[in-house]
């Protein structure tokens, strides 16, 4: 793990880069690397991400400042300007059931080529996917996800860069931290090593790469 | 009585001891107010926490602490939190006992639309498609019409949410179950006759003769 100050930890990341971004609403997502990323004037990034929250909220400012080409997410309901832009066609928006994207992020960290769920068996979500019968039961063939870096916000970091996070802050963050090439972190606390226990450790410093300087 | 009310309290008796309980966003929160006294439930958002309690007083709201609309709630004693890829796995693995979600459309076979209205309101489907296939009981809680026009109908002019079939559609007008895939008014609220809920009704419904099993 390595401490970057947070506009040398965004100027890392290239336009037309695939990002992963932690956080539910808005909850649980890095705002700093939001407004760094919108102050950079990035472009053409991909976001993969549970939501796009709502407007000036989290990834919600990537979406107004048009920084994004393409969102893959479960619900955008909350953000009419992402609907907008996919409606005006200058945005695309690849919908996928939560717990599918959930998934299919697990899988890209996990090493595993994809998921068989029954989520979507029926709807339109099925469209141009392999079933796969199972002991009798339907399953959709969802593919791993992977990007090329995870901006996860965590609640305490401790000087190795072992994580933990805070009630409902946790949503995907540990699970693009290993999904990802390269893994940024902004914290809520920095602690000594030992403060947040082995048995504790939600995500294992390895996985970090960089831990924004407090600021 | 407020029709959002009628059909909250009337969803809260299918409600029993240590139940986990997913209640979505809308009319579903509601259920959570009428929860019969000496009860306890286990209600989970799929954010990421089971054991969500009441929003909190003024001033007291944790920014990480939220529910499945991202609004403030409190952790009740004994709650627990977890990442994403756990809620789901809670939710599609049968672990869930019900889920209370909110419809658009449910056809006359127990179908439920409930995600999106082509070319006008794409919300996306969230964790409804995960919730419907994947909850051991799906209870929908909806107005029996919308501006007037029936929201039970033959079949789903939206796109469906999942092939399962609901369990029950509980209303202001009544109750409708599906026993062998056909749309049947088991229960009226009081004061409400055949007549009106089928006025009210585009589905073929069963209405079973007064006095039979």
């Amino acid at each position: 793990m390595k401490m970057i100050a947070l506009d040398e930890a965004v100027s890392s990341i290239p336009n037309g880069a695939t990002l992963m971004v932690g956080g539910f609403m808005g909850v649980g997502t890095p705002e700093q690397l939001m407004d760094e990323l919108v102050r950079q004037g990035r472009r053409e990034l991909t976001v993969i991400a549970n939501d796009t929250a709502s407007p000036g909220v989290g990834i919600g400012k990537l979406v107004t400042a048009k920084v994004l080409r393409r969102v893959v997410a479960s619900h955008i309901g909350l953000n009419p300007e992402t609907q907008k832009q996919m409606m005006e066609g200058t945005l695309q928006v690849e919908l996928v059931p939560q717990g599918t994207l959930v998934e299919r992020i697990r899988a890209g960290g996990c090493g595993l080529g994809g998921v068989l769920t029954p989520t979507g068996i029926g709807t339109v979500v099925e469209n141009g996917k392999r079933t796969i019968e199972v002991e009798g039961r339907e399953y959709l063939l969802e593919t791993a996800l992977q990007a090329d870096f995870a901006l996860v916000q965590a609640f305490l970091c401790d000087y190795l860069g072992n994580l933990t996070y805070a009630l409902t802050g946790r949503n995907f963050n540990p699970l693009i931290a290993m999904a990802a090439r390269t893994v940024m972190v902004c914290v809520e606390h920095i602690v000594p090593v030992g403060v947040i226990g082995p048995d504790h450790v939600v995500t294992p410093a390895p996985l970090v790469d960089y831990v924004i300087a407090r600021c | 009585m407020d029709p959002q009310i009628v059909i909250a309290r009337r969803i809260a008796h299918e409600l029993r001891d240590g139940m986990l309980v997913n209640l979505g966003i809308g009319i579903p929160t509601l259920v959570a107010n009428y929860v019969p006294a000496g009860m306890h439930v286990f209600f989970q958002s799929e954010n990421g926490l089971i054991g969500t309690g009441p929003v909190p007083e003024q001033g007291m709201a944790l920014r990480w602490l939220t529910d499945a609309g991202g609004k403030p709630v409190t952790a009740l004693p004994g709650a627990s939190a977890f990442d994403s890829a756990m809620s789901f796995g809670l939710i599609r693995g049968g672990h869930l006992d019900l889920t209370v979600l909110g419809g658009l459309q449910v056809d006359q076979e127990g179908h439920l639309a409930n995600w999106m209205v082509p070319g006008k309101m794409v919300p996306g489907m969230g964790g409804a498609m995960d919730l419907v296939t994947g909850a051991k009981r799906v209870i929908v809680a909806m107005q029996h019409t919308a501006k007037g026009r029936p929201k039970i109908v033959r079949e789903c002019s939206l796109p469906l949410t999942s092939a399962r079939s609901v369990d029950l559609v509980v209303t202001e007008l009544g109750v409708i179950a599906f026993p062998e895939g056909q749309a049947t008014l088991i229960e009226r609220a009081e004061g409400v006759s055949v007549e009106e809920v089928l006025a009210s009704t585009e589905a073929e419904l069963v209405v079973p003769e007064p006095g039979a099993a």
